[in-house]
């Protein structure tokens, strides 16, 4: 029995071997781009490090963490993160199912359509943040001309200036870029459905609402997971729509936007670093908790 | 077989020793200048004319308009030690930023040199007795204002105080509504950035409220004449001043300007040479003054100061023809020349010279205004400038956007400032 049992771990042990040989490369490669940066930034936000020449750094503990938890601009850059995230996914998702469902039916020019509605979403981010300040702006933009000749609003509106306005301004914008892409990927999901399943409901009566309540979402369901989870990762990395349209004030401010100005307007490489490391923490822990439910709903 | 190989290997040399001639010719140089209006197309033209003088070569970058992305880009590069950029192309706001990594350029000119620029600029980029850059284009805020309707509406001269500029925009904005609902009094910088930083220093100290931090870095913003400028400027919005003004730059109130949509607005002298070209629907309907002083005992007309300037990177390899190309740029022909195009020299005697004021008499005016403008707090405050400005700049908008009064917001401010403060700027 026992030169079998060796031979067959080293057999095995060889196999092990020759499957880490080739998952070296992969490694490596993610240790060089992911694990060294990130360790290298968690390990500067234990310093106090300014832009200088040479570069110094102060081992200071975790004053650059309590720092930033005791400043209310951070907690409001986290709650319009958030803010932003909900309303823009939300409205994305709902969106991008009526438009997936209505390319998703037979009508003539149907390829044209769903080619001409990727445009927004091909448009690079800070291009259409530009297009739409320039739209929005109060005096000259295009977005108020209209709204006036329709009679939907009695006087200009300063978008980019007003309060709440400028949070709507934005969100608008991203679902306007952002909804092509929800509704391609549950326009495949669509796709996957069998037929068959539709012409069985027809035959026993059923209603197009009831058709779309009991086949059509339970059915799109982990595409919809799955979508959901890129969008919100995407969204709470907020940075270019809200740079671009409203730059750095506080009723806008994101996490991203504020832990730039902090690495590279203020020069603070060791707090912007703890800023890093918190965004990294916050989106690692969502991850997590995405994760989790998503494995609840595969069983 | 051997001969044909020796020839090779003769003819080889020959080409490797002509092409290590051709190189000791001459440099590569990058440099990197603003481009916003004309800036771009000049900087081409000094730098090709010195490549063509010295037999070397310039290649001129692409600035990002933004100041405060301009800076945050020259940071990363400069930062990660690169030589990619021999020439940058500053503002005088960042000489503590980013001084440890530009060259000293007294070690490239001679003291006695150094005198015919405005001595308060050399001292401006002076950093721990080290010059980082030469001056090289001055800044200041300036009134621009419709000639042909301040006479329409009887106006004889441009507004000297804040309370004759409000009467004469709202005369002339209930006018001009008539014909074009799209007509404002007065357009300026409100967006929450530097350069809100900049126009609300000009209403503070023109009314006589100090300029934020004081030379010997006391805090000196919360006071009732801050106050009352901030609450003047405020009331603006939404009466002379477009709602969306707390969300314009340079560029947005030129858009409303130059299509002719307003009476007045605050820009930087290169609005002049645009609102001139010949497709402006403004042309030749308008003209610059200093910009008007508030009420108060130490009331003046303020205008800040924006000066731009060339250092030479450190990491560079070319040093010395970097160095060479920086000098010339700044030299008196180079600067009498970028005058005529709307840009202040930084020598005095070059808005002397005869020959450019006859080309360009709106250099003449600059002189008053270059040397009495504002200089923001920044050598005092340091590397800590950029915090300081932001907390000014949240603080202005959050009274111009109605957020905040503006005592609660000083008051906020003055703490805040206590706080970048800590121990000593």
């Amino acid at each position: 029995m026992r030169p079998t049992i060796a031979k067959h771990n080293s057999l095995a042990a060889r196999k092990a071997r020759t499957g880490w040989l080739y998952l070296m490369p992969t490694i490596l490669i993610l240790l060089l781009v992911t694990v060294y940066p990130l360790g290298r930034t968690i390990y500067l936000s234990f310093f106090e490090a300014g832009l200088r020449f040479p570069l110094k750094l102060e081992f200071v503990g975790l004053m650059n963490y309590i720092n930033l938890f005791s400043d209310p601009v951070w907690w409001r850059s986290v709650l319009n993160t958030v803010i932003f995230t909900a309303t823009s996914v939300a409205l994305e998702t709902v969106l991008g199912l009526i438009i997936a469902l209505l390319v998703h039916t037979n009508f003539r020019g149907r390829g044209l359509v769903r080619t001409a509605m990727l445009v927004p979403w091909a448009i690079p981010g800070v291009v259409a943040a530009q297009l739409w300040r320039w739209m929005l702006n109060d005096v000259y933009g295009v977005i108020n001309d209209l709204l006036m000749k329709l009679q939907l609003i009695s006087r200009p509106y300063a978008w980019l200036a007003e309060g709440m306005l400028i949070m709507v301004a934005v969100v608008l914008a991203d679902v306007w870029k952002t909804a092509p892409f929800m509704a391609l990927i549950l326009l495949a999901g669509l796709q996957a459905i069998p037929k068959e399943l539709y012409e069985a409901a027809r035959v026993d009566g059923a209603t197009p609402a009831q058709q779309f309540w009991r086949i059509t979402l339970p059915l799109l369901r982990p595409v919809l997971l799955v979508a959901l989870i890129f969008r919100t990762l995407d969204a709470l990395r907020v940075f270019d729509m809200i740079y671009v349209m409203a730059g750095t004030q506080i009723a806008t401010i994101s996490m991203s936007i504020y832990g730039r100005q902090q690495l590279l307007e203020f020069a603070d490489i060791g707090y912007g670093s703890a800023v890093s490391t918190a965004i990294f923490l916050i989106i690692a822990i969502y991850t997590a908790v995405y994760i989790a439910t998503l494995k609840v709903e595969v069983r | 077989m051997k001969s044909k190989l020796v020839t090779t290997l003769m003819a080889f040399g020959t080409v490797m020793a002509l092409g290590s001639a051709a190189l000791a010719q001459g440099v590569n140089l990058r440099i990197m200048c603003g481009t916003v209006g004309t800036q771009f197309e000049l900087c081409k033209k000094v730098t090709g004319d010195w490549a063509q003088k010295t037999g070397n070569r310039v290649e001129v970058i692409q600035a990002v308009p933004s100041s405060n992305d301009r800076l945050a880009s020259y940071q990363q590069q400069l930062a990660a030690g690169s030589s990619d950029i021999d020439i940058y192309q500053i503002e005088n706001i960042w000489p503590s930023l980013l001084g440890d990594f530009f060259v000293d350029m007294k070690d490239h000119v001679p003291a006695t040199a150094l005198r015919d620029f405005f001595p308060t600029m050399i001292e401006n980029h002076t950093v721990n007795n080290r010059l980082i850059a030469l001056p090289w284009y001055g800044d200041a805020g300036l009134l621009y204002f419709r000639t042909d309707l301040l006479e329409k509406y009887g106006f004889k001269a441009p507004p000297k105080t804040w309370a004759e500029l409000e009467a004469q925009a709202k005369v002339i904005q209930e006018g001009e509504r008539r014909s074009n609902p799209n007509f404002w009094g007065y357009v300026w910088q409100g967006n929450a950035y530097e350069g809100l930083t900049c126009n609300a220093l000009e209403w503070i100290v023109s009314f006589g409220g100090g300029t934020i931090i004081d030379t010997r870095g006391n805090i000196t913003v919360n006071n009732p004449q801050a106050a009352a400028a901030l609450r003047m400027a405020a009331g603006w919005v939404g009466t002379i001043s477009p709602r969306g003004v707390t969300s314009y730059r340079e560029e947005d109130s030129r858009g409303v300007w130059q299509a002719g949509n307003a009476a007045f607005m605050r820009n930087w002298p290169y609005a002049y040479a645009l609102g001139n070209s010949a497709d402006s629907p403004i042309r030749g309907k308008f003209d610059v003054t200093v910009l008007p002083r508030g009420t108060g005992p130490n009331a003046k007309s303020a205008s800040t100061f924006g000066g731009h300037s060339l250092a030479v990177n450190r990491f560079s390899k070319n040093v010395k023809a970097a160095a060479d190309l920086a000098v010339y740029m700044a030299s008196y022909e180079v600067q009498a020349f970028r005058a005529t195009m709307g840009f202040n020299p930084t020598r005095p005697a070059v808005y002397k010279d005869a020959a450019v004021l006859r080309a360009a008499p709106f250099v003449g005016k600059m002189d008053d205004v270059m040397n009495s403008a504002t200089v923001r707090p920044t050598t005092i405050t340091g590397t800590k400038y950029p915090r300081v400005s932001e907390a000014f700049w949240n603080a202005s908008h959050s009274v111009l956007t109605g957020r905040s009064t503006a005592g609660a917001a000083l008051a906020q401010l003055q703490s805040t400032l206590n706080r970048i403060k800590g121990n000593g700027w």
